[in-house]
């Protein structure tokens, strides 16, 4: 299992889920409406460093986290 | 780097680090302050932080200065902020002016681009998340 985490102002609770890639992430994410909206507007980390890899592999515990459009200041 | 919770003690931030570097031999120290203007009615604003990435973006900033001979600094605050007050302060120090006008100047927008933060007005007690002025980060989309 691998944990979602939804960062700011998306307001969901994390998730725990089974993938293999950050592409299986990608189907499972798109299957919930409330994250949908989101999706082409966040940014994603892996175990607090940033990637932009789909087809990055993932482990047992390893925690992905979706950052949403920022603005600090 | 420094995260506070509510406004930041603007005057007592820039005068530590005036101290800290006073013998450290850079010609040019630039302060920038972010101010929460009064507008559309806000009575503040509010932070969300997301520290371990903050920390690792930060970093990655004090190697590019370091790089250049200089260094960067800056602090920010949680949670809320009322209108009048700063939320946000960074500064540049290095041997010689040039390097630390242009660091200021992409420090500073890589900042607003890519750190961790969300902002959130507060209306009438409402914390509305300000989804018009707030920019995707790098790499943003890859799951869509």
């Amino acid at each position: 299992m691998i944990t979602v985490e939804f960062l700011g102002p998306i307001g969901k609770s994390p998730i725990e889920i089974e993938a293999k890639t950050l592409s299986d992430v990608a189907v499972k994410l798109k299957e919930d409406p409330q994250m949908a909206v989101w999706l082409d507007k966040c940014a994603v980390a892996l175990n607090d460093t940033m990637v932009k890899d789909l087809g990055t592999v993932l482990k047992e515990g390893d925690r992905i986290s979706i950052l949403p459009p920022v603005c600090g200041g | 780097m420094e995260l506070y919770q509510g406004p930041l003690e603007v005057k007592e931030i820039f005068a530590r680090w005036l101290d800290e570097e006073a013998a450290s031999n850079y010609g040019a120290y630039i302060p920038f302050v972010g101010t929460i203007r009064a507008e559309d009615g806000i009575e503040a604003l509010s932070f969300d932080i997301y520290e371990p990435i903050l920390r690792s973006w930060f970093e990655n900033w004090q190697e590019r200065a370091k790089a250049r001979g200089a260094i960067v600094k800056m602090a920010h605050s949680i949670g809320d902020v009322p209108v009048h007050t700063s939320s946000y302060v960074s500064a540049v120090f290095s041997p010689k002016r040039r390097v630390a006008l242009e660091l200021i100047e992409e420090f500073v927008e890589d900042f607003k681009a890519n750190a961790p933060i969300w902002k959130y007005d507060i209306k009438e007690g409402k914390r509305i998340y300000a989804a018009d002025r707030s920019t995707p980060m790098d790499g943003a989309g890859l799951l869509a």
